[in-house]
This record gives structure tokens, sequence and C-alpha cells, in this order.
């Protein structure tokens, strides 16, 4: 193998599996550390540079960044990221005077944003320093979007994410709430130097075709509309017994909601076996604390309703049948069908996008899904002046990869406004700093903690249930979280390897708790890959192979389960090793024109 | 600074025929100097009996004083362990043999601890042909009190401070031999896929095994001009063979080229395959070895891998003819079998 290129921003980005795993890039383990030492405010900071809505998040993240976690590769339990970013979040201190000052000299540009979720407020915030004039629609009473009206508030309490919302649109977005859009092509005769939209996917799935469907419609309710409808407090109530239908996150915000409405027999009727329900793991853990029965294998056959009132469904049970591609099939069990008695239904099926304010002759192309044709690097559609992002633009997925998408389609329309190429975007900014202190001495704590995933305490099921805004979920504890805090390996601390200070000693190959290194003769990747002390079978982790050395060998070090103690420097005669922090940032909009910009304060 | 290793492992760590990872032969963090050589000879104990299977509650370690004699805490943890006197380790090795001759047996002793204070002892053991593998990790130099020069400082090697050694070495493998030790190797620390067979041998051999590992001192005897550096000792090293230790009996399948290639069948019926690489020199032909050692030393090369085999001469417990049950695992009806048969000893005298 040729020796790898450290130079190349992204090969340490990717040793911190966390942070690349994350939609955003968030530097997780930079602000574990710092909610370590307490200090939450700067630990908010990181986070609110990177994914804007810390509090949110902290709360309600889908946390691709968990399963990506080292330590399930080394112990089994993630580090409980999500919940510490909310540890900052709760116990930080006056945030606001680190963030961007307005009022912000104009540059004499003017941006619509349409929708105030995620996307479009990220795009706000990274734009409003520039001095552009932005104006942000939607048609709820106030900003957030999706996060207003599909996340329940025993998730996501109310004062949280005004907060949040607030402290963007306190930066100057002169913002028109209860205004629903009906005309793009009303928005682009207007002055406006581009437009990003961020509509999300509004619109919940039904079952049209299902028998009974018209009949009983009294009593079946989308999903999201019903949730949203609790959240206006337009739904106050529902009926004793519920069936929602569908294994997502909203089929779960749906039932527990249900709890709280008055739902005493709520079931959870889906058709996929529950391992493979699309729900997190731990909402699923959620709805069953709350007696919430999750039926799995059934498939919707028809309402039942007698006099125009429901009384249940009927349901076939089916089995999950994989073809050698590993395709699913659900095929009929031949057993009865079920009837589950009901007197009212939530369909939380999945939801879809929805552009009928679109007009087809703006030059905005649609695709044969009625999707829009949105470049995936620069999020700008056919129609050059329109962006898109969040879930509006490649279909639903979940709040951080909504940030993500604002974060690039905010530097693409800055772009588009100077007049250069949308091509020619920012590199990250990234920083390798030795955190040598002294001989065999770090500035960070090297040491690994064995202890296993702390659990977060939750109110008591007697008083949550009773109040639909009385968050479940109470936080970390500061000492608690603080020993979580030590069960994070410190992935962006890299070992970094200096072939030409290198003796061979082996010591290095010797001391390593997991066996990632070892000294041998080169050979292709995949032959190579099969000589080391444990051969390195994980191909989604690179090897770090260095340049040959004295005695024709080459070091390889398997990232896989490297822990990052800092044993191999400690142990190295020469500092050939070193343990230097990386720190990698997106480069959002307001950073272009800086060449270091002001991440830490 | 680190004082405790992780606990956690490799989750794909092969094990071994006992069901055991290498984890369960290391021991807890070294606190020798960064880069010792004595490190490496440690890991490659460890990496041995690992793959000899051996249960480590049937090895003892017993080491003098030294930086080498500390290593003993660093490996084999879960294994039994005696750190001695100065230079004794061979006294307390004979009276753990003579009492439990079921068990592995390592010395590990440093240049100072055998070729000076102890070396008394470590011609008498050798003398005794007692069954055990003493390594001598060989730094020519006095690291624990900052690196004078040793009674195996090659004359003319020059220490850290630039001063020249003016004294004749003692040349311990060529002295083993010359006493007759029936096993008698020679490796560096730095070179793993030589030392690890040797030990494995050693280990298999029934009577004394010396190892004369030369073991590089990183804080004191590493400099420019010294002949115990890594890099003098990779430019000089001159390998006898290469080696195979097969613990079974094998099929045999060799590559090498058959003038080249001998085999020496041990005790217990196990094989140390050897890839002759130096000429005139036969591993049981005494007088070729001490030859080959001579020549080796008037071209300044050190002569590394196994010098010397003899599976022949018996080891201290067939000398005294001692019983088959180890004597510590004797009780009192066997030592005190009664009257009756004592009459009848009394009897065979008169």
């Amino acid at each position: 193998m040729k020796p790898t290129d450290t130079k190349n921003p992204e090969y340490y980005h990717k040793v911190v599996d966390c942070q690349y795993a994350c939609p955003a890039h968030t530097p997780v383990p930079e602000y574990i550390r710092l909610i370590a030492a307490e200090k939450f405010t700067e630990a908010y900071m990181i986070n609110w540079e990177s994914n804007v809505f810390p509090g949110v998040l902290g709360r309600t993240c889908d946390r691709p960044c968990e399963p990506a976690c080292r330590r399930v590769r080394v112990e089994e339990e993630p580090v409980a990221i999500c919940r510490l970013k909310r540890v900052a979040a709760d116990n930080k201190g006056d945030v606001k005077k680190h963030m961007p000052q307005g009022p912000f000299p104009p540059n004499g540009k003017k941006i619509a944003l349409i929708g105030g979720g995620p996307a479009s407020l990220t795009m706000a915030r990274d734009l409003a320093p520039l001095g552009y004039e932005i104006h942000l629609f939607d048609e709820q009473i106030a900003g957030g979007g999706m996060m207003r009206s599909q996340i329940p508030s025993f998730r996501l309490p109310e004062q949280v994410l005004n907060e949040e919302v607030n402290y963007i649109l306190d930066l100057g977005i002169h913002t028109q709430f209860l205004t629903y859009v009906k005309s793009l092509k009303e928005v682009l005769s207007q002055d406006y130097d581009a437009v990003f939209v961020g509509t999300g996917a509004p619109r919940g799935r039904d079952l049209p075709k299902l028998p009974g469907r018209k009949e009983a419609d009294a009593h079946i309710h989308i999903g999201i509309e019903w949730l949203a409808n609790v959240a206006f407090e337009h739904t106050k109530s529902i009926n004793k017994k519920v069936i929602v239908l569908g294994g997502g996150n909203t089929a779960m915000d749906c039932c527990r909601t249900s709890r709280r409405l008055g739902g005493k027999d709520v079931k959870v009727v889906v058709r996929s076996p529950f391992e493979e329900m699309k729900a997190s793991p731990w909402e699923k853990e959620d709805a069953i604390h709350e007696d919430i029965e999750i039926i799995d294998n059934h498939v919707p056959l028809s309402f039942e309703h007698e006099n125009g009132k429901l009384t249940g469904m009927k349901f076939q049970k089916v089995k999950a049948v994989y073809d050698e591609n590993g395709k699913r099939q659900l095929l009929p069990t031949g057993e009865d069908d079920v009837f589950i008695e009901a007197d009212e239904v939530l369909i939380a099926i999945g939801q879809e996008n929805s552009f009928p304010w679109i007009e087809r002759d703006l030059g905005l192309d649609f695709d044969k899904w009625n999707m829009p044709v949105v470049d995936e690097v620069t999020f700008q559609s056919t129609n050059s002046k329109v962006f898109f992002g969040g879930d509006s633009a490649f279909g639903p997925k979940n709040v951080i990869t909504a940030v993500a998408h604002g974060h690039h389609a905010a530097v693409s329309i800055h772009l588009f406004c100077e007049g250069e190429s949308l091509y020619d975007r920012p590199s990250p900014y990234t920083n390798l700093v030795s955190q040598k202190m002294g001989i065999h001495e770090w500035s960070y704590d090297s040491s690994v903690a064995i202890d296993q995933r702390y659990l977060v305490p939750q109110a008591k099921k007697s008083l949550t249930l009773k109040d639909r805004k009385k968050e479940v979920e109470l936080g970390f504890e500061i000492a608690t979280a603080y020993r979580e805090t030590q069960r994070c390996l410190n992935c962006d601390v890299q070992t970094v390897f200096k072939e030409d200070r290198c003796i061979e000693c082996d010591a290095c190959m010797d001391v390593c708790p997991t066996s990632c290194i070892t000294f041998t003769t080169n050979a292709e990747e995949p032959e190579l890959r099969q000589k080391l002390l444990v051969p390195a079978e994980n191909l989604e982790q690179d090897l770090l192979v260095s340049s040959e050395l004295k005695t024709g060998r080459v070091m390889v070090k398997d990232e896989d389960v490297c822990l990052h103690c800092g044993l191999c420097a400690e142990r190295c005669p020469t500092s050939a090793w070193d343990m230097q922090k990386y720190f990698y940032s997106v480069t959002k909009a307001n950073q272009m024109s800086t060449a270091f910009p002001p991440i830490e304060k | 600074m680190s004082y405790l290793k992780p606990q956690f492992k490799h989750p794909k760590l092969p094990k071994n025929k006992i069901g055991y990872t290498i984890k369960e032969y290391e021991g807890p963090l070294s606190t020798l100097c960064a880069g010792c050589g004595h490190d490496s000879i440690s890991a490659a104990i460890v990496q041995a009996c690992f793959e000899m299977s051996v249960e480590p509650h049937k090895v003892a370690k017993i080491s003098g004083i030294g930086c080498s004699s500390k290593t003993p805490t660093y490996f084999l943890g879960n294994s039994h362990g005696f750190n001695s006197v100065h230079g004794r380790m061979p006294s307390v090795a004979t009276g753990a043999s003579m009492s439990n001759k079921d068990m592995v047996y390592f010395g590990v002793s440093g240049d100072g601890d055998s070729a000076s204070i102890g070396m008394g002892q470590f011609v008498h053991v050798i003398r005794r042909n007692l069954n055990m593998v003493y390594i001598v990790m060989n730094n020519g130099c006095y690291g624990l009190t900052k690196g004078q020069d040793s009674a195996t400082a090659d004359q003319g090697s020059k220490s850290k401070a630039g001063s020249v050694n003016p004294f004749q070495a003692i040349d311990l493998a060529s002295l083993a031999i010359e006493l007759g030790a029936p096993f008698v190797a020679q490796s560096f620390s730095g070179d793993k896929q030589q030392l690890v067979p040797i030990i494995k041998a050693a280990m298999h051999h029934k009577g004394f095994a010396f190892i004369n590992v030369i073991s590089p001192c990183v804080t004191f005897n590493n400099n420019a001009g010294s002949t115990k550096s890594y890099d003098y000792v990779r430019q000089h090293i001159e390998a006898t063979s290469t080696l195979d230790f097969v613990p079974e009996m094998p099929i045999i399948t060799t590559k090498y080229d058959q003038g080249k290639s001998t085999k020496v069948a041990l005790h217990d019926g196990s094989i140390i395959q050897l890839n002759k690489l130096a000429t005139d020199w036969d591993p049981e032909d005494r007088v070729s070895v001490v030859n080959a050692l001579q020549q080796a030393r008037l071209k300044n090369e050190i002569l590394t891998g196994l010098l010397y085999v003899n599976t022949e001469w018996n080891d201290l417990h067939g000398t005294l003819k001692t019983c088959k049950t180890p004597l510590n695992k004797l009780t009192e009806k066997d030592l005190c079998p009664g009257e009756e048969i004592l009459e009848g000893i009394n009897r065979n005298f008169r």
C-alpha cells in the first residue's frame, strides 16, 4: 500500500467516527471534554456553531453519531452523545453574548426563505451576519417547522424550542408567520436575489383505498396533522381505544400523545417485524414503558364501522421472508384475519413531499416522482435562483440532516449572490495540535473508563401521562454526566506517526491494548489487512500505513478499535508517535471571508 | 502518565488451544524506559507462552536485581514469580525446580546480574544442567545506576558520556558452551521473528537452555559508537539460521534447500527445524559452534539464532535420580512409609 495521505482533511476526520457520521459534522469529542470540564457555555457554543439547535437536538436528534461510536466496537453501548449535548444546553450560562451581534451592515441582497423549519433557520443564521436581508415565510404561528408541529412537548418543551428559534430570529430576520405561500412565481416576481425552499415533507401518507376509510373518516386521522393539531391546541382529547398504524418515530409520538389525551388502550400496529421498525430503539422502549402494545407483522385490511362509527380494524397476519439479496417480502401466514377494536385510528405510515404551490413553468424541473431536481452538492434547482434544503430537497430525513442542508445551501446562495462558481466551495477548517504537555503527560484525559452507559432518569409515569407538556426525560445530573463523558474515547486525538523518528523498537506494537499496530512487510491492501496482528476485517475503517522504515518494513495501524489511550506515544522513546488533537469544522457561509473563522472564544 | 492498561481488547483477538487470548499472558504496564529492549523480550515471552498454550499457573518466573530482573512483573501476570537477591536467581530457581519439577521455569537476568555479581551462580547452574530457560537481557550497561559499562560491554564501545570501554567483554554465549550448556542461543530484542521460536524451543528443551538476548538500553546505551545500540546491532547481526519450532511431529514439507536444512528432535518429540545460513556450522557439533563464534567475533559480527543444542545430557533431576512425582506433592505417607519399610532398607545395608 502507498503511505497514507494524512494531509487529506478527510483522513483524520473519518477516524472521529461520531463526527464523521453526523450530517453536520459536529465536533463531538471536543464538546464532550468541555462538558467534563463543566464548561457548559463553551460546549453549547461548539454545538450551536455546528448544529444550531443543541437544546432541541439534545432531546430529539436521530443520533446517527451513536451507532457509529467506536465504543460500540470495543464494548457494546455507545457514549450517550445526544443526552450529553442536552447537559450542555441545560446548564449553559449566557450564550447570547458569544453569538453574532446585530444589526449587521446590509450587503444589499435580499433572500426569501419559504418554510420556517430547521433548514431555513440554519440558512437564516448563516446568512444574516453577512448582511443579507432575510424574509422568512411560514404558515404556522411561530418558527420551528416540524420541530414545533410534530415533536410532542413531552419530548421537547416549547420554551427550549422557542429559545433556540429566537436566537436566530433575533439576528434581524423579517418573519411573516401565518402566511402560506401560494405561488413560487409570485415570490420570484419580487426582487429577491435568491429563494430557499425549506417546506419539509408536509403531507402524511393515507390509506385512501382501504375499505371503510371514507365511512369512518370522522375517527381516522393522519398522524402528523393530528400531532400538529395537538401542538396548536386544536385537538385536546382522544377516545379510549386507539390504534396507531405505522412503525416510525411519528407513530411513537402519536401513541404516546394519545396516552396523554385520554387514550387508555393504545396499540401500535405495524406491518414489519418489531426489530425492523423504523422507530429508534429508545423511542420504542419509551412507548412500551407507557403501556402501549406494539403488534408487529400485521397488515391493515379494512376499517370496520357500524352506523358511520368506527368499531375497529381488520388485519392480516404476515411473516417476513428474505430472498438471497436480503430483500424483504411480507407473506401471509395463512392464519385467520385479526380484528382489533378501536374507536380512533391514527395513520402514521410515512410522509411525502408536496409542492402544489410551485408552478411547473418556472424552469424548475421535477423528476418522475414529482420531486424537484436538486443538485446534491449545491442544493440548487434547475432554476438558478431557487435552492432547496431539508426534507423538501431529497425527501424526509431528520432535523440534523436539515441543518446540514441549510449550511451547504447557505454557502451556495452566498457564492451565487457574489457571482462565484457554486462548485468552488470552501474547504473545511482543520487544525492538528500536539497534546504533549511533558514526558508522558497529555492535555487530554487519556485513561479509558470501563463504565457502562448511564441511563437518563425519567419523570414518574403517573405524572407525565397526566400532562402532555411535562417532559419525560429529566436529563443527566452533572455528576452522572461527568461519568458518561469519561466513556468518550477522544477519537479526535489522533495517533500521528513520523517514520523518520522511528527506531523500530516495537514498543508501540507490544503495548497497544487492542493490538492495532503491526510492523510488517508491505503488501497490497487486502493482503496487508490479513497480515496484521489481528486481521483488519472491518473494511469501513482505514489503515494508517507509513512509508518504508529502515529494516524494510512498514508500520500499519488499523484504526478500527484504537482506544486513543496514548500508550503507543507514551512507550515511544523517540516521539515517533504523538497524540495530536484534530479539529475539523465545516466552513459555514458566514466564515467564508475570514481565513481563521472564530470558532471558539 | 498512564499507570494502567485499558481493559478493553480487540474483539477478534485469536484464542489458543486452551481458550486464552494473548491478554491472559500479559502483565501490568511496564515502568521501564519507553523503547527499552527488555519490553520487547517480555513481549516475545508472552507471545511464545500464548502460542505454546501453556497454562499460566504452570510457569514460574524467577529473577535477580536490575532492569532485566524487574521485567517479570510486566509479563505473565497470572504466573508465579520470585524477585530474588542480586545474582542469586539460579539458587532460587534450583530450589523451586527441585521441589516441583512439573513447572516451566523462566530465569530472567541481566548482564550485571549474570556476568558480574552472579557469575558464580551462573556457571554452577550450567554445570548442574538445571531444567530451565535462562534469559539474559544483555544491554552492556548498568541501566539502573545510570549506564556504567558492564562486564559484557565490548572493548572499544563508547558510552553515552563519550568514554571508551578499555576492558574485554565476557561473551556469555561462548562461556555457556564452554561450560557445557546443552542449549545455547543468541538473539536480538528487535527481532521477534527469531526470538519467539527460540524461546518456544528452549521451553521444550529438557535441561538448561540459555538465551543471550542483545537488548539495547535506549536511555544509556543507544548512542553512536555503542556496540549494543539498535542501529549497530541491526548492521552487524548475522544469523546462523532461520528457525522454526514445530511442537508436534510434522508432515515434512520443507521448502528449504535440503543440503542446508537441519532438524533437531527434542525429548518430547517436538522438532526444531533450522535453515542454515552460516557455513561450517553444525548446531550439534560443539567445536564447530565455538569456531563459528570466534570467526564472527573476528569480523565484528553478532552471531544470532540457535547456536548449540545437545539433547543427550541428563538434567539435574535425571542426574540425581529423583522420583517421578514432584517432591512437593509427596505426602507424609510417601516420605515416612513406616517402620517395616525402614527395616527393609536397613536390612539391605547389613
